[in-house]
């Protein structure tokens, strides 16, 4: 006999035909998920720095901000089961970072604030398919969001868009992060609903 | 049978929806008929669970708001933008069926042979296991003295109010009305900070025991504020609730 | 804004995971040291997992993952746990 409570619905949106992957659910909220306390670092203490390349190469906030922006329109999926639909975001291309760095590395670990990494291919990272993002929905990206800049790496599930951002380690090995470590999935793909390792 | 442990069933198991109260336009307090309940603690709280037709759940944690003897029943502050309790306080009716496990808690519970003197620092929904607390203390015919410091946004947001206004004997209650007070209003009508504590609370050499719930925030101002006035941390008693009201 | 909750917000995860109340044991921090009853650790909910740190220094002491109807614990940060 399986429970179901008379008139709940939940707060879930129909989705549009395969716009969502399998086992999410559409939200218009944008929930704050963390797994420890928001850190307040100052601008002016805040660098961007990618390591284990040729040699260290570290941006400031002023010169970060200096660098070409996109504007990005993207769905995010979270491994707890919502998607968020055609979310606005203003961010430095990780290709524009990457570029200036000589490096032959397959894998990268983003660090954060607070002490999250989380690890991705650097394949992932380029091409366009990701961002160092400090705007959303048109403003600053607030702090419990992961502001003053976060990772943001929609065709992953989205922690792997790890908040509060601090730089990329290069690696030739796959190492993992804080959620791979406790048992998520190394890769992360939400089409193929990669969210335990295993899966 | 002072510290005796209630073992909570881990399992999930049905409760009937029996009469609902409004407290006050925001909080809904409604009872249940639980046929496999073995009892509670003042100060321990329940999970509910709902499950949507597609299958779909979610889980929240509601402190217990009667005493050990009475009808279990949850006291539930409807969020503006919650997802369960809107439902729980606008949908449910009597007669529905509700999933619950519990009772869940062994630190943030009070019985007599505890002692005291009490401080009871609530803020806003908070007041729910206090009350629980203080309904055990007058079935118990314990005359441990109580201070009850409760803050609110107004005087119709104060959850209780009746009951609260008839304390038993051997206990005090304060109101701190945050944002509004009523005409003639001669209490405090700001958020607890530091001198409201030292006003109000037992002197730190009478050995009173104190419990704190409500917001995270009102949590943290409070403890900080009663451990600078003495009170050693393991005489403080602290239950957060999110901004959401309950503990999730 | 990100609700710092309590070890009482878990008192029903613990109580599945390790058939016992747990909110009123004894927690010592491995980082720095620190005692006190899980019911006053600083608890994370709704991420991908649950983290349960030490509200003085931080550190990761617990991590609850719910994966397929099972629920994985690790507590290497915990010292002591009683």
């Amino acid at each position: 006999m399986s429970h179901v409570s008379r008139g709940f619905h939940g707060r879930r949106r129909a989705a549009p035909e395969g716009r969502v992957p399998p086992g999410q659910y559409v939200t218009e909220d944008f929930p704050v998920l963390s797994a420890g306390p928001t850190p307040h670092t100052p601008l002016s203490n805040w660098t961007f720095s990618i390591q284990g390349g040729s040699e260290p190469k570290s941006w400031t906030w002023d010169e970060f901000r200096a660098l070409p922006t996109e504007d990005i329109t993207t769905d995010i999926h979270c491994v707890t089961r919502w998607s968020k639909l055609d979310t606005m975001w203003q961010g430095v291309s990780v290709d524009t970072l990457l570029d200036l760095v000589e490096h032959d590395a397959a894998y990268a670990l983003a660090f954060s604030d607070g002490g999250y990494t989380t690890n991705l291919p650097v394949e992932d990272l380029t091409g366009g398919r990701a961002w160092v993002a400090f705007n959303y929905d048109g403003d600053s990206l607030p702090a419990e969001h992961g502001g003053p800049a976060r990772l943001l790496v929609p065709h992953l599930y989205f922690w792997k868009s790890a908040k509060w951002v601090r730089g990329l380690r290069l690696m030739d090995t796959d190492e993992p992060g804080f959620w791979e470590t406790y048992g998520y999935h190394m890769y992360g793909d939400p089409w193929r609903e990669q969210r335990y390792a295993g899966d | 049978m002072a510290g005796t442990a209630v073992r909570g069933r881990l399992t999930w198991q049905d409760a009937t929806v029996g009469v609902v109260k409004d407290e006050t336009p925001e909080v809904r307090t409604i009872s249940l008929d639980v046929p496999q309940w073995e009892g509670h603690r003042a100060g321990q709280h329940l999970d509910v669970r709902l499950t949507a037709d597609d299958g779909y759940r979610a889980e929240r944690s509601y402190s217990i708001a009667s005493a050990p003897g009475e009808q279990v029943a949850i006291t539930v502050e409807r969020l503006p933008d919650g997802e369960v309790s809107p439902y729980l306080t606008e949908e449910l009716r009597p007669g529905d069926d509700l999933e619950l496990r519990g009772p869940i808690g062994g630190w943030f519970v009070w019985e007599p042979a505890d002692g005291g003197p009490l401080l009871l620092l609530a803020g806003g929904s908070g007041i729910v296991p206090l009350r629980a607390i203080l309904r055990y203390r007058e079935r118990t015919g314990s005359t441990v003295p109580v201070r009850l410091l409760y803050s609110s946004r107004s005087w119709p947001d104060v959850i209780y109010r009746d009951e609260l206004e008839q304390p038993a004997a051997g206990v005090e209650v304060i109101h701190t009305l945050t944002r509004l007070q009523p005409p003639g209003w001669t209490g405090y009508a700001r958020r607890v900070d530091a001198q409201m504590l030292a006003e109000v609370v037992w002197p730190e050499d009478q050995a009173p025991l104190a419990y704190v719930c409500g917001p995270t925030s009102f949590v943290e101002t409070v403890a900080t504020g009663l451990v600078g006035l003495g009170y050693p941390a393991q005489r403080v008693k602290t239950e957060r609730f999110g901004a959401t009201g309950g503990t999730r | 804004m990100i609700e710092d909750l309590d070890g009482n917000a878990i008192g029903g995860m613990l109580l599945e995971v390790f058939g016992a109340e747990m909110t009123a044991a004894i927690g010592t921090c491995g980082n720095c040291g620190t005692t006190g009853p899980v019911a006053g650790l600083a608890v994370y909910l709704r991420g991908p997992g649950t983290v349960v740190r030490c509200p003085v220094c931080n550190f990761v002491l617990m991590v609850f993952v719910r994966q397929h109807e099972v629920t994985c614990v690790d507590l290497m940060g915990l010292a002591a746990l009683g």
